[in-house]
């Protein structure tokens, strides 16, 4: 009886997160990837092929445009772990017990408002006749209002912004678990600051380090509203094409291989920056 | 226990039940502007036991949402007259309209034909006309006096200070700035894809010259109040608006002709309301409406006296505009034949892609 009635319990606990992932996140991938095998002959007319994943190799534009995605992608994770890293450190090691919950509060804020209105934000501030640029001709710095909007730099900025938070709180519930005793230690024996940090406190935080930067670039790479709205006339981001095949051009299809795509991409980002790092998941997210 | 929930479930259904016959609800699917609180709110207390609910798009999304329900899920839409024929072959998401419930009369008569025989599929009329605009260019009549027409968008001497939107209407434009007819090359796929190549060319050309691509009207309605942008691509609506804060600011019907599309009423196969639809349309079309409409809107509408019935500052934009010559050359939208739209897009996201 008790038994069962464990059973039961475990059954109904986990019920909703099969759900979840079964209705929200399998099937909907087993959708978009019978769409993207399906070609498009005429008005109504279908075949199965790969010829959607054919175009989208051969067609240089889409290449470039994820090989670039990618590679601005990899750039924000990096600079999102050199800013937050000092931040983390500062908020589990340095800020004393009460002021800790504020300012993890403080990182927490900006994630209260929407993504379209931090994206505004940015654009009031850096465009030509903006906040930075005409303060700066009112103090004689510049002699002519300068645009600092619709480049590949505002697009860092602000995706920077907008994912640094889920860099940092992996990092600060890793490096609160650190014990102070080993950094004496370290000390102790001898070693200089670079080689405590690079010996001690890099290996202990690895898993946050590793979260945070799957978590960051995940983000990154399919963050639409950002790179749209800050980027300019040579800014294209993989999402906005993925948009424009469904939405434009009603292509489906194509739309669908590009999703795809972007998703094996991504995944495989990941899996060399393990190898590479020479971390896997088992030892680092999934560690006891 | 059991009489008690039997209570609640039969409470619960009558509620629902009653919900249903009480109140209909007409889910109207249309861009922004074109459902205004005043007009919602005169439309109910006129038909007290419909409910309006809207949900703003544009000609793209539009078809992208009846397409993923089949054409459920609203139960009046507001295309461009250019956009239902292909949609309703390719996806069959709407249904005919019964013109006998609709106040024709009140329309603008060559609107009117111009709109049946773009949406007509074997005899069926699918869609009646609302309100019309066109695209064309606006220019800061201090800065930039000499503009005339879309090849100005790419002329050195604005370097840095032009715009546009990169979708298919900046093609078409383009073409006809370099001397092409778009339209009648519709007809003619390879035609067609040759002049996207020359018109590609001079768009990546073009590309020292902007400054950037905007996205939507508030966001070209910066640019241009700011200063930063004097010449740029625009729909009529959003220049009208702006010449009423800076009268600097004026509307350039090109002179190859503006490009002009008609919104329209066309009703979702999956529709559950069209007694509702068939109100609403006939409502909005009154002239009292059409003037609060057009107030909204920005655009003017398919009724006979449309301009008459806009508001003041609007008509003196408009007339600050157009003369009956530029009226007399508008470049209405032609059907969009399947697998154009397709081209069209591969040409914009090479422009944007290069460098």
């Amino acid at each position: 009886m008790s038994r069962d009635a464990g059973r039961l319990s475990l059954i109904l606990l986990f019920t909703p997160f099969a759900l979840w992932i079964l209705l929200l996140i399998i099937l909907p991938q087993i959708g978009i990837g019978y769409v993207s095998i399906r070609e498009k002959v005429g008005i109504n007319t279908y075949e199965y092929g790969f010829k959607n994943y054919f175009d989208f190799i051969t067609e240089p534009v889409y290449r470039n445009t994820l090989l670039r995605t990618a590679w601005m992608s990899i750039l924000v994770t990096a600079l999102a772990l050199v800013i937050g890293f000092p931040i983390a450190w500062y908020i589990a090691k340095i800020a004393r017990e009460r002021s800790r919950a504020a300012l993890f509060l403080m990182c927490l804020i900006p994630l209260w408002v929407s993504d379209l209105v931090r994206a505004y934000g940015w654009i009031v501030l850096l465009r030509e006749t903006g906040v930075i640029s005409m303060t700066l001709v009112k103090w004689g710095i510049i002699s002519q209002p300068i645009e600092m909007l619709y480049n590949d730099m505002t697009v860092i900025i602000g995706l920077v912004y907008t994912v640094i938070l889920f860099m940092i709180v992996p990092l600060v519930s890793t490096l609160q678990g650190m014990d102070d005793a080993l950094l004496e230690a370290g000390y102790n024996l001898g070693g200089s600051r670079v080689t405590v940090f690079r010996r001690i406190i890099v290996p202990y935080a690895m898993p946050g380090i590793v979260a945070g930067c799957i978590i960051t670039f995940m983000l990154t790479a399919g963050s639409y509203l950002t790179p749209i709205l800050l980027g300019g006339k040579n800014s294209s981001w993989f999402t906005e094409q993925i948009y424009n095949q469904f939405i434009t051009r009603y292509n489906w299809e194509s739309g669908s291989a590009f999703g795809v795509s972007l998703l094996v991409f991504t995944s495989f980002v990941v899996w060399a920056g393990l190898r590479l790092t020479g971390q896997s998941l088992a030892t680092t997210v999934a560690k006891e | 226990m059991k009489p008690t929930f039997r209570a609640l479930l039969a409470g619960t259904a009558m509620v629902l039940a009653g919900g249903t016959a009480n109140a209909e609800t007409l889910r109207l699917l249309t861009w922004g502007g074109y459902a205004p609180e005043d007009v919602i709110a005169a439309f109910e207390a006129e038909y007290p036991d419909i409910d309006v609910e809207v949900t703003l798009s544009n000609n793209e999304e539009m078809i992208a949402k009846l397409r993923a329900t089949g054409g459920t899920g609203f139960d009046l839409a507001q295309p461009s007259h250019d956009r239902v024929y292909a949609a309703q072959l390719e996806y069959n998401i709407y249904k005919p309209l019964d013109l006998s419930q609709i106040n024709t009369d009140a329309m603008t008569p060559n609107l009117l034909e111009g709109v049946k025989a773009n949406t007509t599929i074997e005899g069926e009329v699918y869609s009646v006309p609302h309100q019309w605009g066109t695209s064309g260019v606006m220019a800061n009549m201090k800065e930039a006096p000499e503009v005339a027409g879309w090849n100005d968008l790419c002329d050195e001497q604005y370097a840095g200070r032009t715009s546009m939107r990169l979708r298919r209407t900046i093609l078409l434009g383009t073409a006809y700035g370099m001397g092409m007819d778009p339209f009648a090359l519709y007809a003619d796929p390879e035609g067609y894809q040759d002049m996207l190549d020359q018109v590609t060319e001079k768009l990546i050309a073009c590309k020292s010259v902007i400054k950037t691509y905007w996205s939507g009207g508030d966001d070209l309605s910066a640019l241009m109040l700011s200063g930063e942008v004097v010449v740029s691509e625009t729909w009529d609506s959003t220049a009208f608006k702006l010449y009423g804060e800076n009268p600097d600011i004026v509307f350039v019907p090109p002179e190859t002709g503006a490009l002009a599309w008609i919104d329209t009423f066309t009703i979702p196969r999956g529709g559950e309301a069209d007694d509702a639809a068939y109100k609403w349309i006939n409502f909005v079309l009154r002239p009292e409406i059409t003037k609060m409409m057009s107030a909204s809107t920005g655009a003017i509408a398919a009724v006979p006296n449309g301009i008459d019935l806009m508001p003041d500052d609007k008509k003196a934009a408009i007339s600050a505009a157009f003369d009956q010559e530029d009226l007399d050359n508008l470049k209405f939208f032609a059907n969009i034949p399947p697998g154009i739209e397709d081209m069209e897009g591969l040409a914009l996201e090479r422009i944007k892609a290069a460098n």
